[in-house]
C-alpha cells in the first residue's frame, strides 16, 4: 500500500515540477511535513549529496526519498512514480512534432525559443562556474580544460575522469 | 533488440557521468547521440531541450525519452529513460544504505572541485558551438540578448522564458511575411 501511495505522491511531484531537478525540492519539503517518510534534515543531507554524485538531482532525491520511506521497492516505486508524467507527455509531444515538424509555425515558435535556451544554458553555466573557479589555480585548469577540449575532441567522461584525478592530486 | 540494448548503455552512461543536473549532461549528449551513434543533431538536441524547459519532468528524463522515442518508439522512449535513471537508482541506494557517513571525505571534495571545472569548460564549448546554429541571424541575437538579460535581472523562471521566446519567433515570422507582401 504504501508503494501505491508513493508512486501517486512522487507521479503529482514529476507532473508539476517544471524545468528541471531543482524545482523539485519543494514538492519534496511538503512531502516531508505530510508523510513520516523522511525528514527536511534527510532532504537537505541528500541535496548536499546530490552535488557530489552523478544523476539528475530531481531523480536522485526521488530514490533517495523513497529508499527512506520503504527500502529498494520504495526507491523504484518512487523514482518510476516521479518519471512516468514526463514519459508520457513527451512521447506525446514526439508524436505531435512528427506530424507538425515542417509546419510553419512549430517551426517559427522553435527558431524563437532556440537563442533563448541559449541564454538560458548560459546562464546555468555561469550558476556552475560561480561555484567551480574560486582561485587562481581553478581558474588555470578551467583555461587548459577548455583548451584541450576545443582541440582534441576527446569524450567528455574521458575530462571528467581526468580532472576528478587532477582534483585530488592537487588538493583543489 | 540489439538497438534497444545500444539505446540502454548509451543512456546508461550519460546518467553514470552527469554532474550538476540537465544542463551539464549535454555535452555528454552531444559527444554521445550527435558524435557517436549519429541519432539526433546539434539543432534538435536544442529543440528536446526547448520543449523540456516548459513541459513537467526533470530535464535529462524529457531529452532522454524523446531520442529513444525517435529510435524505437514507446518501447526505446521507456528503455532510455531507464538506461539514465538506472545508475542514479543504484548509487543513491548504495549511499542511503551504506555510505552516508564516508559522504564527506576529503578526497571526494578534492576530486569534485575538480570535476565541477571540467563540467564548466565543457559546458563552455559546447555553448560555443551551439550559438553558430542557434544564433543566425540579428532576431535570434535580439532574443538570445533579452532572455539573458531577463534572467539575470529579474531573475525570470525559465518557463516564461520560453513562453515569451515562442511569441517572438511567432511575432518575428508574422512581421516577416508582413514585409514580404509589400514589396
Amino acid at each position: 500500500m504504501i508503494y501505491l501511495l508513493l508512486f501517486y505522491e512522487f507521479f503529482k511531484v514529476g507532473l508539476f515540477a517544471i524545468g528541471g531537478g531543482l524545482v523539485t525540492v519543494p514538492f519534496l519539503f511538503d512531502l516531508a511535513e505530510v508523510y513520516p517518510w523522511f525528514t527536511a534534515q534527510d532532504l537537505a543531507d541528500m541535496i548536499a549529496i546530490s552535488e557530489s554524485t552523478p544523476g539528475p538531482l530531481g531523480v536522485n532525491m526521488a530514490t533517495y526519498a523513497g529508499f527512506k520511506a520503504a527500502g529498494v521497492g520504495g526507491a523504484a516505486v518512487a523514482t518510476l512514480g516521479l518519471v512516468s508524467p514526463s514519459v508520457i507527455i513527451i512521447m506525446l509531444i514526439s508524436k505531435l512534432l512528427g506530424k507538425f515538424r515542417n509546419n510553419i509555425w512549430v517551426e517559427s515558435v522553435l527558431s524563437g525559443i532556440r537563442p533563448a535556451v541559449i541564454a538560458l544554458i548560459l546562464f546555468a553555466g555561469w550558476e556552475v562556474a560561480k561555484l567551480a573557479v574560486i582561485n587562481w589555480q581553478t581558474f588555470a585548469m578551467f583555461v587548459l580544460f577548455w583548451t584541450a577540449i576545443h582541440f582534441y575532441k576527446k569524450s567528455p567522461i574521458f575530462y571528467i575522469i581526468l580532472s576528478a584525478i587532477i582534483g585530488i592530486v592537487f588538493k583543489l | 533488440m540489439k538497438q534497444l540494448l545500444l539505446l540502454f548503455i548509451t543512456f546508461f552512461k550519460v546518467g553514470m557521468f552527469t554532474f550538476g543536473g540537465g544542463y551539464a549532461m549535454l555535452p555528454l549528449l552531444q559527444d554521445e547521440l550527435v558524435r557517436r551513434r549519429k541519432w539526433t543533431t546539434d539543432e534538435e538536441l536544442l529543440d528536446y531541450y526547448s520543449i523540456g524547459q516548459c513541459t513537467p519532468g526533470v530535464i535529462a528524463v524529457n531529452v532522454s525519452t524523446f531520442i529513444g522515442y525517435k529510435q524505437k518508439g514507446v518501447i526505446g522512449g521507456c528503455v532510455a529513460t531507464l538506461g539514465m535513471i538506472m545508475p542514479s537508482l543504484l548509487i543513491i541506494m548504495l549511499i542511503a544504505a551504506v555510505l552516508a557517513k564516508y559522504m564527506h571525505n576529503a578526497y571526494l571534495g578534492y576530486a569534485f572541485a575538480g570535476i565541477r571545472v571540467a563540467v564548466t569548460a565543457l559546458i563552455a564549448d559546447t555553448l560555443l558551438g551551439l550559438w553558430k546554429k542557434g544564433v543566425k541571424d540579428k532576431w535570434a541575437f535580439a532574443i538570445f540578448l533579452v532572455s539573458a538579460a531577463l534572467l539575470l535581472w529579474l531573475n525570470l523562471s525559465a518557463v516564461w522564458i520560453v513562453v515569451l521566446a515562442s511569441a517572438a519567433g511567432i511575432g518575428i515570422y508574422k512581421f516577416g511575411q508582413k514585409k514580404g507582401a509589400r514589396k
